[in-house]
């Protein structure tokens, strides 16, 4: 691990991918108020527009950061789960030193120094062995000031033989829009355990978002991430790594839409390291004149293990650029790796044919696009569908 | 008689390769019109055509259609001013469920078709994205319930009893006579109220709905017209090889 100074030396390395931001154009923000009810809190609207629900009707628990305080974590008293802040949790377990950097590392890019440097605060979540929390934990990152950093820091523990499901939502208030969402997140999953992970995001037009996310997968396990973002953002690069164990099992589903001056650059990396394991990285998005870049990798270190990569891309304008880079990467010779990328214009049979039942162009296009967007994510929690669903028919998809 | 379609020395190109050489095809209000013609001689580019699908460009002639001229039409208006299309090999809609295009395109009630799904075995097919995994007879079945909710004054049929088995034959048959006539009527009462052009190879759709005509197509153009039992037979005697130099043309 880094120590200190090649840390601090890290604060000018650029990231692996997307474009360079400077982080001196950002200040710290400042700590914000606690809230204690959601419904009648002013960012009510915002949460509930990425999934976290304000009453915590069907969650286990809530915890909302606003810049860089955590102002609200409520959990229900469930047997088998932790639920709390990262700060918190690093007093109570003495720094969690099996959990606290221990699968990123700070002087990876400016990002992760930045993270680390500043001690950030996050969400800490841990079930314990055996146990399966029937409904999700819910998350919200907002950030309220302009021309600020939101430093964060989650360690997510589901261990051997637990399961967990989780929402989270990030969104940036209006007078918020030229903001800087660094967001470290280590996970753990251990064996035969399951992790469900899905985000939905909602940016403003100028906001910076540079997640750093780690995943170790034990064996038996399934841990799946979804990624959804159907609002414009200036710059979002990110690019999650989960490293599975014997037959363990990574999908990640990424659903995007790249309007005009949005710059995007998403995907993932698995590593099958254990003999059986399984992935599937699955990414559809739409073009409205924006940049958007899909990425995958798969890396195969072990034998019988078998995955499938699709990049899918809809350009519906022209102006911006729409990149897939599928990667597929072996190690030994008894692997299946499989990848799939295709970017264009929608078919005009398709088109046409929903047209000889009545519906005018721009009907069709929409409801192809719409449709193409939704049966991306395979196995959303129920309880999210309704919002992704809304959130599609919103989606200013120029019809 | 009103003619409901009446198509004039009609030229198209698809794939920049003439098609249709000069088509003359006339079908009047609530007569059905059958299709023959052996494989390639352009019959679903005709079809296609009608509709006004983008891969078949007109270069001359002139499609009407109550009166109006549509040659130059989107295929929405075409199908806005009541043409519909059976296709034989509609494309897959990725993520687009069947329910939500019937929802979309009835023209009247899309609950009574939805709660009708049941009657076309298409029930369980409701939340499934269109035409994807279909086998052929599922797809002619969801054409079908598709074009209920629409509910179209003419229908391009184009071979709708192909690839179907036995057993869903019949189902397929009788959807299809549903949309031709009118149900209000019992016994011999019952009144065709839409009009149709059929493509058939085996006639066996005849079984179910009769026919008024019948066209012969053979290399882009109508080579012969008459009474469809009387073609049916005479191409299951004779094949096609002399379609065109025959003397019985009745155009």
């Amino acid at each position: 691990m880094s120590d200190n100074q090649s840390v601090k030396e890290a604060l000018n390395k650029k990231g692996a991918y997307g474009k360079d931001l400077d982080l001196d154009h950002y200040e710290m923000a400042q700590d914000s108020d606690r809230i204690d009810d959601l419904q009648s809190s002013e960012f009510a609207k915002e949460m509930e527009n990425v999934g976290v629900v304000a009453d915590e009707q069907n969650r286990s628990g809530t915890i909302v950061m606003i810049n860089n305080s955590v102002s609200h974590c409520s959990a229900k008293k469930q047997e088998g789960l932790e639920f709390m802040s990262t700060r918190e949790a690093l007093e109570k377990y003495d720094g969690l030193k099996d959990y606290y950097w221990k699968i990123l590392d700070p002087a990876k890019d400016k990002y992760t120094a930045k993270g680390y440097l500043e001690e950030s605060d996050g969400y800490f979540v841990r079930v314990k062995s055996g146990y399966h929390i029937k409904t999700p934990v819910q998350t919200c990152m907002l950030m309220n000031s302009n021309r600020t950093i939101q430093n964060v820091h989650n360690i997510v523990i589901v261990e051997d033989g637990a399961s967990l499901e989780m929402i989270t939502g990030c969104s940036t208030s209006h007078h918020a829009d030229d903001a800087l969402h660094v967001g470290v997140s280590e996970i753990y999953v251990g064996d035969n355990a399951n992790l469900t992970f899905s985000m939905i995001h909602s940016w403003g037009k100028q906001t910076g978002v540079r997640p750093r996310t780690a995943c170790l997968v034990g064996k038996n396990s399934n841990y799946t991430n979804n990624y959804v973002l159907l609002n414009p953002v200036g710059s979002l690069q990110s690019f999650p790594v989960a490293t599975l164990a014997e037959n363990a099992s990574a999908t990640y589903n990424t659903m995007c839409i790249a309007h005009e001056n949005s710059d995007i650059d998403t995907g993932g990396m698995v590593n099958l390291n254990g003999k059986g394991a399984r992935a599937e990285i699955m990414s559809r998005s739409i073009s409205m004149g924006g940049n958007m870049c899909a990425r995958g990798r798969m890396v195969g270190n072990a034998p019988q293990v078998k995955g499938h990569l699709e990049c899918r891309s809809i350009v519906l304008k022209d102006g911006g650029s729409t990149v897939a880079i599928p990667e597929l990467e072996v190690h030994v010779a008894d692997v299946e790796l499989t990848h799939e990328a295709a970017v264009g214009k929608i078919a005009r049979d398709q088109i046409e044919y929903l047209m000889s039942r009545g519906l005018d162009e721009d009907q069709a296009v929409s409801m192809i696009v719409k449709g193409f967007l939704s049966g991306s994510i395979n196995g959303l929690p129920p309880a999210l569908q309704k919002e992704l669903d809304s959130a599609i028919e919103q989606a200013n998809l120029g019809d | 008689m009103t003619e409901m379609l009446k198509i004039v020395d009609l030229h198209a190109e698809a794939g920049e390769r003439e098609i249709l050489k000069g088509v003359n095809l006339t079908v009047n209000e609530g007569e059905t019109c059958v299709l023959f013609g052996p494989n390639g001689s352009g019959k679903s580019t005709l079809l296609a055509t009608i509709m006004g699908y983008s891969t078949v460009k007109v270069t001359s002639g002139s499609i009407v259609y109550k009166g109006t001229d549509i040659t130059d039409m989107t295929v929405d208006q075409r199908a806005k001013l009541g043409i519909g299309m059976m296709m034989q090999r509609p494309p897959n809609i990725f993520g687009v469920k069947l329910g939500d295009l019937i929802k979309t395109a009835a023209s009247e009630s899309a609950e009574s078709v939805l709660a009708d799904a049941d009657k076309f075995k298409m029930k369980n097919f409701l939340d499934r994205e269109i035409n994807v995994g279909f086998s052929g007879g599922e797809i002619k079945r969801s054409e079908l319930l598709q074009l209920t909710a629409q509910k179209p004054e003419f229908i391009l049929l184009d071979e709708p009893e192909s690839g179907v088995d036995l057993e869903n034959i019949d189902l397929i048959g009788n959807k299809v006579h549903d949309l031709l006539y009118d149900k209000k009527g019992c016994g011999r009462d019952i009144q065709r109220h839409v009009s149709s052009l059929v493509i058939t190879h085996t006639g066996q759709i005849l079984d179910y709905i009769g026919a008024d005509c019948a066209y012969v197509m053979k290399e882009g153009r109508i080579r012969c017209s008459g009474r469809p039992m009387d073609l049916l037979k005479e191409i299951k005697e004779n094949g096609y090889g002399e379609c065109g130099a025959c003397q019985i043309i009745n155009l």
